[in-house]
């Protein structure tokens, strides 16, 4: 297995290699590599030109602003994994990087990355869609911003144009004190997720939820929010019980089937994954520890 | 040939300068064109792991590197562990010394992957070693070998550090 012929450019800005995307024929965009890499290895693409970013030096950063993180879109997952603001600031992240494949992978693969080519078990996009993340991605005709809820344009494919590339990611930060969990099932540790899921509480004085936000990732084509869920939940002191109820309606979402797991066994595991986000969520935001 | 870039690479303290066929990986070049075998290829995709080298101190796997982004970076191969052509290191001791290995393919991956993550965590649980090799895939000695040599080595490595500040 090698990759096929082509030409190779690393570009030192943004702008050169957005220059690079407009006036070059079929072109792939390498970040990290850990998806694209495999992907020519075994000639399931055959791009003419590879334009590499990781000569850009100004697009890995991990940056706290008032209420939400900027992070470069070259950002590698290990600094996120190892970076005290993101621990801090978004817990969730960070529990769900540890399911990032394994840690000669999260070394190089990157943050703008995993979401550009937005594989349906992915975590990176998950958590953004959990977090109503906003993606600013740079063309020719300048910069502009994708709310995370309208980033996927349909199966691994993102609603960035072929001349574009993502710069930058914001990701809203929750109140201090939230409920947060990352949660999946996967034959090994570091596969691909069969389903993960994920939840964000916020809760008054008296444990009643107040603010909610649940996913569950590698069911649809992407990550998606269970709003059904967070309506369900809203206003309710948490339990056992009545998270499992309210996650019953998981059995019912549309599902992707394959030789691995049928569309049946993924909802299942969806309304069992996110009752458990749910409950340790819950138990945490109860805690309050973090 | 296709198209082609001039290279410098440091590899185990040896500085290569090479030209090199830009659609290479980086496994290729180091073993073919560097005639570095010891870093070994099981997929080619990124699954198993035996690829598995240090760049710049961070384990990478080799496959899903292109050599021209090695250019400028400092590699660490599995023939540049031990500290010298007749001593073994402490790892390899333990993996000699606990069955870690049977065919020895998956073992390059293996020690690579350890030194990092034995740097970062000296004192492991079993757990933490278990995750930590999960990205590299053994067909022979069902893990169990390569565990306690793990946890072994992690000692090893303490007590030669104590030794050291003593
Ligand atoms: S050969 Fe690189 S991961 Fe298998
Ligand atoms: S010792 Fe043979 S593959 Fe691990």
């Amino acid at each position: 297995m090698k990759p096929p012929p082509f030409s190779y450019h690393d570009p030192r800005s943004v702008d050169d290699a957005v220059s690079l995307l407009s006036t070059l024929e079929n072109t792939k965009v390498l970040a990290g590599g850990q998806s694209l890499m495999p992907m020519l290895n075994m000639r399931y693409v055959m791009p003419d030109h590879i334009v590499d970013l990781n000569k850009i030096e100004n697009l890995s950063y991990i940056k706290k602003e008032t209420d939400a993180l900027e992070i470069g879109a070259m950002t590698r997952q290990r600094d996120l994994e190892f970076s005290d603001i993101v621990k801090e600031n978004c817990p969730i992240m960070h529990e769900a990087l540890q399911w990032v494949g394994h840690r000669q992978t999260r070394n190089r693969g990157t943050l703008g990355g995993s979401l550009a080519h937005l594989d349906p078990a992915a975590e990176m996009p998950a958590v953004c869609a959990i977090s109503d993340a906003v993606v600013r991605v740079k063309g020719p005709n300048g910069e502009r911003e994708i709310p995370f809820a309208e980033f996927p344009a349909g199966y691994m494919t993102p609603s960035v144009e072929m001349d574009e590339i993502v710069t930058s990611v914001r990701v809203p930060c929750w109140q201090k004190g939230h409920g947060f969990a990352f949660v999946e099932f996967a034959r090994r540790h570091g596969d691909f997720a069969i389903v993960s899921s994920g939840a964000l509480l916020e809760l008054d004085a008296e444990g009643r939820i107040v603010r909610s936000a649940i996913t569950v990732g590698g069911v649809g084509a992407a990550p998606m929010r269970i709003t059904e869920v967070e309506e369900a939940i809203s206003g309710q002191i948490g339990s056992e019980d009545v998270f499992k109820e309210a996650c019953e309606v998981c059995r019912g979402i549309e599902a992707m089937g394959d030789v691995y797991a049928s569309t049946e066994y993924r909802q299942h595991l969806a309304a069992v994954m996110s009752r458990r986000a749910l409950v340790k969520a819950y138990d945490r935001a109860l805690g309050g520890d973090n | 040939m296709g198209e082609t870039r001039n290279i410098s690479v440091t590899i185990n303290g040896k500085t290569y300068q090479e030209e090199v066929e830009v659609r290479f990986h980086l496994a290729d070049f180091i073993r073919q064109q560097l005639g570095l075998t010891g870093t070994h290829l099981g997929c080619e995709h990124g699954v198993c792991g035996a690829c598995t080298i240090l760049l710049n101190g961070e384990s990478a796997r080799s496959c899903l590197l292109l050599a021209v982004q090695a250019d400028g970076q400092e590699i660490l191969t599995i023939e540049g562990i031990a500290p010298s052509e007749d001593e073994l290191h402490p790892l390899q001791e333990a993996f000699r010394d606990n069955h870690g290995l049977q065919c020895g393919f998956c073992t390059p991956g293996m020690l690579t992957t350890l030194l990092e993550f034995l740097k970062d965590n000296p004192d492991p649980t079993e757990e933490e070693v278990r995750i930590a090799i999960s990205g590299n895939l053994c067909r022979c000695t069902g893990y169990q070998g390569i565990v306690a040599a793990a946890l072994d080595a992690a000692e090893r490595l303490r007590n030669q550090n104590v030794n050291q500040i003593q």
